[in-house]
């Protein structure tokens, strides 16, 4: 009978393909209790910083620094896109890149030129389909999001935006907000603004400073962008192990009810040609 | 006694958020002793060991810090470090392991950045034999 054969074949490979997804799913729940916890264990470290950034911009007045100082003109602005460095997790590098090539077309249309930086495979591939200036990149992140990794392409950004170069830097991630729900974020991360820092203090007082308030500032403000930056690359993390884990599961469950069809169209022609056969037989029989 | 709030975060994870009495950290410029009430100070810290006297308890507290920053309020202290590790976390042999692997590095490498990255290294390995030995002086 050789459309049930067909069939046949047709319902092994989608168990096939169920069985992938089924695997990927239950990889990817277990990665993302592992980078959930990755990217709650880095929060106290980020909000201790932005709270001592927060005290240090109250507390001196009479010493700015660069990193901190508003720009009037923007002429060049750099963008730091996070995504994921595989694909099949959902809408989520797509979510990303949308709200990225959004900002890229706002700032163009404002005439500032955009330079890029990839941090993850997805980003880097859209950028570069899209012609965009790609001025540094890190991919093949892993699970584990590694501060040494990241600090090449983060100091290049910081460089040129301390040269004057950049006017801006913006960073682009997915913010994890919980397991089914991702969204993409947009921060501006130089230079820093004043207003997303909580200000309570009233008399005015400064810090000690040692060794000197430019090195000391030097310092956090580094450190403060950093902490940033590896914050967002751990939500993207987290978010992209919750997208796969979710998009896997409604592909297990799809392949199933695919399986039961397939299953039920089968079934039916099975009994449609023992009918017939048995139909042929009874008439054969009352011919005799 | 007075208190103050002390919170100690390195870039992985909190590792001490309590109450103490008195301070001591590696400053820039030479080990300080905080009290409660002390001027506000903004300092970098070298990699050594932060001790902490935390009320109702004989023993210090003690965290072995690679480097980072300090910030010390009237009654409230925050310790931002690179890597951090709990005094009572500190596996010796390890550490000993990690002193001479950077030491064997930085006699044989002719790279900046492996250079760089040993010295690293072997400052933390450092930190945390020196909590190793206070502990030890406790013990005994």
């Amino acid at each position: 009978m050789a459309v049930g054969k067909e069939i046949l074949t047709k319902i092994r490979s989608v168990q096939n393909t169920q069985k992938i997804t089924r695997a990927m799913q239950m990889v990817a729940t277990s990665k993302m209790r592992k980078t959930q916890e990755r990217m709650r264990a880095a929060r106290p470290y980020a909000e201790k910083v932005r709270t001592v950034m927060a005290h240090l911009a109250q507390a001196n007045a009479d010493l700015e620094h660069p990193l901190l100082a508003r720009r009037d003109v923007i002429k060049r602005a750099g963008i730091i896109v996070v995504t994921s460095d595989k694909g099949l997790c959902g809408g989520l590098n797509a979510n990303i890149l949308k709200r990225f090539f959004s900002k890229v077309k706002e700032l163009q249309d404002a005439d500032v030129k955009v330079d890029v930086c990839c941090l993850g495979q997805k980003g880097l591939s859209a950028a570069q389909r899209t012609r965009l200036n790609v001025t540094a990149s890190a991919v093949h992140l892993g699970d584990v999001p590694k501060m040494d990794k990241l600090i090449g392409p983060l100091t290049v950004m910081l460089k040129q935006y301390a040269d004057g170069e950049l006017d801006a830097v913006y960073i682009v991630y997915s913010r994890f907000i919980n397991t089914m729900k991702q969204e993409p974020a947009l921060e501006q991360l130089l230079p820093l603004s004043p207003d997303n820092m909580v200000v309570e203090h009233t008399h005015s007082w400064d810090y000690l400073y040692e060794p000197n308030a430019l090195d000391v500032m030097e310092f956090l403000v580094k450190r403060y962008i950093e902490s940033v930056v590896y914050q967002s690359v751990a939500e993207n993390m987290a978010s992209e192990q919750a997208a796969r884990m979710v998009a896997m599961k409604s592909a297990t469950d799809n392949a199933g009810n695919a399986i039961k069809q397939l299953r039920l169209v089968y079934n039916k022609s099975r009994q449609a040609a023992i009918t017939k056969e048995l139909s042929e037989i009874v008439s054969g029989a009352a011919a005799v | 006694m007075a208190k103050m709030h002390v919170e100690v975060v390195s870039t992985e994870q909190l590792i001490y958020s309590g109450e103490a009495e008195f301070l001591v950290a590696p400053a820039q410029e030479g080990e300080i002793g905080v009290y409660p009430r002390h001027v506000p100070l903004l300092t970098r810290i070298k990699p050594g060991v932060l001790r902490l006297t935390v009320p109702g308890s004989k023993d210090e507290v003690l965290v072995a810090v690679s480097g980072g920053m300090m910030e010390v309020q009237p009654t409230h202290i925050t310790v931002l470090a690179d890597t951090a590790i709990r005094g009572e976390d500190i596996d010796e042999a390890r550490a000993n392991e990690a002193k001479r692997a950077a030491e064997e590095t930085l006699k044989k490498s002719v790279d900046d950045l492996d250079t760089a990255k040993a010295h690293a290294a072997l400052a933390v390995a450092i930190a945390e034999l020196k909590a190793l030995d206070y502990l030890r002086k406790r013990v005994h």
